[in-house]
């Protein structure tokens, strides 16, 4: 049973225009989501909306002139994925930091 | 903290609005790219106590923020009771406000080493997903207790219920991987109830995984939040009796006061950032109060079964994983 469904009625505007609806997602990774794919100068519109509040759904709409929505979406994902990637490096960097300078002083101290 | 110094986006804080720098483009024709995010992205951990973890993130999208800060709260798992089976509840205190505040108790169990119940686990689940504790409290009169006592714990036995009167009952092969200050409450002295001689409890609560967004007895964090760097610039000399008025308006420690009675900003950091300058028209003008729009100030506070920055970075997963998941369903299709 996947999570991702595309909503109908975008069939004769091409490839460029897509409502995809996640299942059990919400504005955590709607917003996320939302804030990197609009900032690609190939999209022309990204948005997200969650219709109902007690359904766990997230239609999240992407249109561009001249890529298709599938592959900006992934593009946009990779995105994120590579984003979380880099903030765990750097964060566990300088808690490793914080760790070994605190350890150090604490020595120094007794 | 940074090497090299940048130039802070402000965000102005004027007495009724909050202004923009005229200079500051914002995030309007902001293109996103990897590589400028990676140059961009700075973290400096400032605090890490028993108090919970304080660390700047600078340099990141508000949506980005929200989602870490969002994903702490209601997506990071946790052991919490989600079962009471009540054999005896002779207190004056009903079984569902009883069961409901043997839920919210926190338990020191590491979520990371046990599975979510499926919807086809039995009742009874199994050693990897459920923990099992028993209470069982009888309150008694003490024999020895004189007639002219009047403290209750001279009097009863066994008058208060503890969270430390919960008893682990292990589960299959869990006793040899667990011992009982891995599982049991983090705090051995949240009072449950009050009992009198002849009241008794006696229950068995099942422990399982879940997440915030379920029921906040899941949360892994007592709180997680973040606000703006706030910035304070003085445009003109504040001196005399002025100077302490205007240090007045600020948090503790924000403004100093040199030997000239003269004021200075000493640490605009901890500033509530209240605006109650603008309340005085003598010190209207003398300040410009600002905040760096990308300057997260993140405070984590465990409720105490994972350490705050574990917390953060297994946030930092889930938001990974959830990625993770759609990616290989579209290559998928």
């Amino acid at each position: 049973m996947g999570a991702l469904a595309e909503l109908a009625g975008d069939e004769k505007n091409g490839e460029g225009s897509r409502t995809f609806v996640f299942l059990n997602e919400g504005h955590t990774l709607g917003n996320a989501l939302k804030t990197i794919i609009a900032r690609y100068p190939e999209v022309d519109f990204c948005g997200y909306t969650i219709p109902h509040p007690t359904e766990q759904k997230l239609h999240f709409r992407i249109q561009s002139r001249r890529d298709r929505a599938v592959d900006l979406l992934k593009r946009g994902l990779e995105d994120l994925e590579a984003l979380c990637d880099h903030t765990m490096e750097v964060f566990g960097k300088e808690m490793n930091n914080f760790n070994a300078a605190n350890s150090r002083s604490v020595q120094e101290n007794t | 903290m940074s090497s090299t110094k940048r130039k802070e986006p402000l965000l102005y804080m004027e007495e009724h609005r909050v202004k923009e720098d005229p200079q500051d483009y914002g995030l309007a024709d902001d293109v996103f790219n990897m590589e400028v995010f990676k140059k961009k992205l700075q973290v400096a951990i400032i605090r890490n106590d028993e108090d919970g973890l304080e660390f700047d993130m600078i340099g990141v999208y508000p949506a980005i923020a929200n989602a870490f800060r969002r994903l702490m709260l209601s997506e990071v798992p946790s052991m919490a009771i989600e079962k009471v089976y009540i054999y005896n509840n002779t207190s004056i205190i009903q079984d569902e406000v009883l069961a409901h505040r043997m839920g919210l108790l926190p338990l020191k169990a590491d979520p990371r080493l046990f599975a979510y119940r499926t919807e086809e686990s039995s009742e009874a689940g199994t050693e990897q997903d459920t923990l099992e504790y028993e209470l069982k409290v009888k309150c008694t009169r003490r024999k020895d207790a004189s007639k002219d006592q009047s403290n209750f714990d001279d009097i009863y036995k066994n008058h208060k219920v503890y969270s430390g009167h919960l008893k682990w009952l292990p589960k299959g092969k869990q006793a040899q991987i667990y011992s009982e200050s891995m599982v049991n409450c983090i705090h051995e002295d949240i009072l449950i109830a009050q009992l009198r001689p002849g009241h008794e409890l006696d229950l068995r609560l099942v422990a399982v995984k879940g997440l915030g967004k379920d029921h906040a007895k899941f949360s892994p964090v007592a709180t997680a939040y973040y606000r703006l760097l706030p910035q304070i610039k003085l445009n003109r000399e504040v001196t005399g009796k002025d100077a302490y008025l205007l240090q007045s308006c600020f948090s503790p420690g924000v403004i100093g006061i040199d030997e000239n009675e003269c004021a200075y900003v000493k640490d605009a950091r901890y500033d509530s950032c209240s605006r109650n300058v603008y309340r005085y028209p003598q010190l209207e003008d003398s300040v410009t109060l600002g905040r760096v729009r990308d300057h997260y100030i993140f405070t984590v506070e465990s409720v105490g079964s994972l350490k705050p920055d574990v917390i953060f970075l297994e946030a930092v997963k889930v938001l990974k994983k959830k990625c993770r998941a759609f990616i290989d369903e579209i290559e998928a299709e």
